[in-house]
């Protein structure tokens, strides 16, 4: 059996497997063995990178196995340009998960460890589903460990966090349930073919013309609710502020995420009609650009630094849902990008965030100031992640926002120059929190002693500041692995002439 | 041994037909010799446990095997059907009632209830709703229901010393009665509008006279089904549900909510299948409305309840409405769909309550959701079965339930009923608002004292029949396989054999 044949199946099962050596292992060694079993998922993962073959939109490595065949279910699994990055993004985050976790979780090791490794296998699990059942059983079941992640190891407002949290994610996905369930039976009785399959449904999917409104409807609740878009995003500070730091890494690096490749998979490509019919497009963008503005203005005022990161995603993932209706490759591009990018960035904050609140038991900002002197490297690492978050040519967070405004400016001008600003505003609350945290004098007589960065946190930030680095320069091979599956995405739309022609993104 | 064939017009054949009942019946009869003599100490009441689970055993055996290679009637199935339904049916009840009898065990040590009459009650209800499930004629479903209800009023007031538990049986027989007077008086009406009670025979009569606006069967049927909401407690029927599974003992509180429930939805779905299909523009409606109303008062109201026998009651109502609403769908599917679910439910209902029984004292009518806080570190097996239950209740991917409430929202959806589909999705949302706090509670709130679940545990009997509805549970919400095909192919065989040709 050659690598794409079993990879996609070994992905999925060896984190089960090592969840379980967790359990049954002590609880000192809970860690030490998630850590290896997460570096192992990783390290199986990398070369995906390169048995890739960029120059198709068809799904790769697939695999099918028969599940429920009754009810016309197979287990079956592919990647293309998009997920490919998204399966990457999360094996690659979840070490560092487990290294960020090494001390902050005191408290039953083992049962944490093995949520975590079981949310690997369901992140993992939504990104490479080819069936419908499949995809929402994964959606569904990733919500588990996360409650618990959230319900027990989080900050003094767990419970309700968690809750919230469960809830409007379980709403949304409810709906969504019924939509695929009334399509597989439209396309079952025009086609013949009772199938949850992915492409059997993509290709039959004009059947189900009558309905498209409700159906896009119904997946658009539940991908909204996820991104979180506005006015959908209640749920996302208490979440993300409560949540242990490994809890707001994920949350914010992959599982927003899933709410964007919801949309790029399923909700546009089913329903091209009702997404791009004018008023529904207006309603996005215009939404989509309320995020922006709102999630900017909300973070600038926000005390707390973790609830800054937090409200300054909601502003990234909208530029993700502008790039995606805006539908030019480069505003496609630019949002598969931006959505590794926030993976990234937003993911060292918060462990950034998380190392802050380590030191200092507070997320104040005001708490703090001055202590670059102090901690340097902790300082100097989180002016990098910071800068790479506003945008700053150079780095990741530039290439993605370029790209999505580049490419929205030709359809959506004035939504654009609107959007444009919340790279402003990022500048605003990030520099200000910056001075905040690290400039200013240091006046608090209790951090003179602060201990910076270990070498284990040093592990967790230099990969990310390695990929910011590196997809800041030179985002010719991301963009080259995404450009079929985008260009592909575009053209199922609005039809093969679309401008084909693309600029060529150099940077210095 | 058995037959290929029986003639169930002949006596000889009818108690070929029905052996698993017979051999039931007997077994009863010698159990109430032995609690005769052997009724004073705990260690008499264990030997009529014993015997009862061998019998059930026995009984759950000869079902299979009847199953397996039945017989196939010979002509007219006359006052029992020999098919896939009927038996199926008979070994969800007969695994209800085995892992109710499991229950008590501990649980009547512990509340100090000494009555060994208690398990031949269990058995005698069972008996009754195999006929429930497997009566072919409107009379002996009717008396199967009747032997059934007797039985469980009784059982409800097992607790003499408990003035909640008189209450609840005392409750539980007035509104009974009343429900087999609407359901009698159902019976006759229908009677009296097709001149039979066979149920195949009502089909053919209907088609033949063309009977379909007929008002008197209508208001026949009308009676029915007010006397079937009773007995699965269907919104508006449901007053008397709360306080009697709340006053009755749990494992028999489990026993109604699960056993009970299914044998009545049994009994409606072989009525209106086989008996009533061409009148199901009349009843798909009513159960319709029926349906949705059911779903959304009992998760509504479940949602207000701290104390979990009270929760588990309510909730029992909300499934009753998902049920239901496969019952509505009016088609194979929906047959398929309650088949799968009614064993599903019979499992997480029946696993619930024993966690429930376990933790809980003195009846249990006061323990709170709360008093569960902690569980999750001081009894993790117990606390990760109650949470396969719960999420199994929720129908979360992963576990039975989330396949059953699959099955029966592809049933809603394949028949069209769209907004009925939708209302089963908002309720289950609802419904988390009261099965997390469970989870909640047992995790992330740490216990009340040091010595909280000090003496909660497990033992014997209740150990097995919660772990093994746990695991089946999680085993058929990964590989339902097995069990779908079972209930898709003998939901089939429910429809009426009977090519009805009408000459005009």
């Amino acid at each position: 059996m050659t690598y794409g044949e079993w990879i996609l199946d070994l992905l999925l099962a060896f984190p089960l497997l090592a969840a379980l050596a967790v359990l049954l292992g002590s609880e000192a060694v809970a860690k030490r063995v998630a850590l290896g079993a997460t570096l192992i998922e990783f390290l199986l993962s990398v070369p995906l990178w390169w048995m890739f073959d960029p120059g198709t939109a068809a799904m790769q490595f697939e695999v099918t196995h028969p599940w429920i065949p009754q009810w016309g279910i197979m287990f079956s699994l592919g990647i293309d340009g998009i997920s490919l990055f998204m399966v990457l993004l999360t094996t690659f985050t979840m070490p560092l998960a487990v290294l960020g976790s090494w001390n902050y979780i005191k408290e039953k090791q083992r049962a944490y460890y093995a949520l975590l490794l079981v949310l690997t296998t369901g992140m993992l699990g939504v990104f490479v589903a080819l069936d419908l059942f499949v995809f929402y059983v994964f959606w569904e079941v990733m919500l588990i460990p996360m409650y618990f992640l959230i319900g027990v190891w989080g900050g003094p407002r767990r419970l309700y966090a968690a809750i919230k949290f469960f809830l409007f994610t379980f709403v949304g996905s409810l709906l969504m349930l019924v939509a695929i369930l009334a399509m597989y039976y439209v396309v079952g009785r025009t086609t013949g073919e009772y199938s949850f399959a992915y492409g059997h449904l993509l290709a039959n999917v004009g059947s189900v013309d009558r309905w498209a409104f409700w159906l896009f409807g119904a997946f658009f609740l539940a991908f909204a609710i996820k991104v979180p878009m506005f006015p959908f995003h209640t749920w996302l500070p208490d979440a993300h502020v409560e949540a242990p730091t490994a809890g707001s890494v994920i949350l914010a690096g992959i599982l927003l995420k899933m709410g964007t490749y919801g949309f790029l998979r399923f909700a546009v490509p089913f329903f091209p009609d009702v997404a791009f019919h004018p008023t529904v497009q207006a309603v996005v963008v215009v939404l989509a650009v309320i995020g922006i503005i709102y999630g900017a203005l909300v973070a600038m005022v926000q005390p707390d630094f973790k609830k800054l990161v937090a409200y300054s995603s909601i502003s990234h993932l909208g530029f993700v849902m502008l790039g995606i209706w805006a539908l030019s490759l480069q505003s496609v591009e630019g949002a598969i990008v931006i959505m590794i990018n926030h993976g990234i960035s937003t993911g060292a904050l918060f462990f950034l965030a998380g190392m802050l609140y380590e030191r200092a038991h507070t997320r104040e900002i005001a708490a703090f100031g001055g202590i670059a002197k102090v901690v340097p490297a902790l300082a100097a690492t989180l002016t990098i992640v910071s800068l790479s978050s506003i945008g700053l040519p150079g780095t990741n967070g530039f290439i993605g926002e370029f790209l999505v405004l580049v490419g929205s400016f030709g359809t959506f001008p004035w939504a654009t120059v609107v959007a444009a600003t919340g790279v402003i505003f990022a500048a605003a609350y990030l520099l200000r929190a910056l001075q905040g945290l690290i400039y200013n004098r240091l006046d608090k007589p209790e951090h003179e002693r602060m201990r910076d960065l270990s070498a284990r946190e040093l592990a967790v930030l230099v990969p990310l500041i390695a990929c910011i680095l590196w997809m800041g320069l030179y985002p010719a091979p991301f963009l080259r692995r995404m450009e079929a599956s985008a260009q592909a995405l575009v053209e199922q739309i609005k039809g093969p002439e679309a401008p084909t022609a693309h600029v060529q993104v150099e940077v210095p | 041994m058995i037959p290929a064939s029986v003639d169930l017009s002949q006596a000889s054949g009818l108690l070929v037909a029905m052996m698993p009942e017979v051999f039931l019946t007997g077994w009863v009869l010698l159990l109430l010799l032995v609690v005769a003599w052997q009724h004073r100490s705990a260690e008499d009441q264990r030997l009529v446990a014993r015997l009862s689970l061998a019998g059930l055993f026995v009984t759950l055996g000869l079902v299979l095997v009847y199953w397996l290679r039945g017989p196939e009637a010979e002509g007219l199935e006359v006052m029992v059907a020999l098919d896939g339904f009927r038996f199926a049916t008979a070994a969800v009840f007969l695994i209800g009632a085995i892992l109710a009898v499991a229950v008590s065990q501990q649980y009547l040590g512990r509340e100090r209830i000494l009555v060994p009459e208690y398990y031949v009650l269990i058995l005698l209800a069972t008996i009754g709703m195999m006929f429930m499930g497997g009566g072919a004629d409107l009379v002996v479903i009717f008396l199967g229901l009747e032997l059934m209800s007797v039985a469980v009023y009784v059982l409800a007031g097992i607790n003499r010393r408990s003035v909640f538990a008189a209450e609840a049986a005392l409750k539980y027989f007035l509104l009974g009665a009343f429900a087999s007077a609407f359901l009698l008086y159902g019976i006759a009406l229908i009677y009296g509008a097709t001149g039979t009670t066979n149920l195949t025979l009502i089909y053919v009569q209907i088609s033949a006279i063309g009977l379909q606006t007929d008002a008197m069967l209508i208001v026949g049927i009308a009676m029915l089904l007010i006397g079937f909401g009773f007995k699965v407690a269907a919104v508006p029927f449901h007053m008397w549900t709360p306080d009697v599974y709340d006053g009755a003992p749990t494992p028999v509180t489990a026993f109604m909510a699960a056993a009970v429930k299914a044998a009545a939805f049994a009994a409606l779905v072989r009525i209106l299948v086989q008996a009533l299909a061409p009148m199901d523009a009349v009843w798909t409606e009513a159960l319709w409305w029926l349906a949705a109303i059911t779903m959304v008062v009992g998760n509504v109201v479940a949602l207000a309840q701290r104390r979990l026998k009270r929760m588990l009651a309510y909730s029992s109502i909300g499934h009753a409405g998902y049920i239901l609403v496969a019952v509505a769908s009016g088609t194979d599917l929906g047959t398929a769909a309650l088949l799968y679910y009614v064993l599903v439910y019979t499992l997480m209902t029946v696993g619930a309550f024993a966690v429930l029984a376990v933790a809980g004292r003195g009846g249990e009518r006061d323990t709170l959701i709360d008093d569960l806080n902690g569980l999750g570190s001081r009894r993790p097996w117990l606390a990760f079965a109650m949470t396969v239950f719960m999420l199994s209740l929720l129908g979360f991917p992963g576990t039975a339930g989330f396949i059953g409430k699959w099955y029966i929202l592809s049933a809603a959806v394949q028949a069209e009923q769209l907004k009925l589909a939708i209302v089963l999705v908002g309720a289950s949302i609802l419904s988390a608002g009261y099965y997390l706090p469970v989870i909640m509670a047992m995790y992330m709130k740490a216990p009340a004292s040091e010595t909280a679940h000090a003496d909660t545990r497990a033992v014997g009997a209740v150990r097995w029949v919660i772990g093994v509805t746990a695991a089946l549970l999680l085993l058929f919400g990964v590989w339902p396989n097995a069990m779908l095909d079972l209930a898709r192919e003998e939901s089939r065989q429910l429809r009426p054999a009977v090519v009805v040709t009408v000459s005009r």
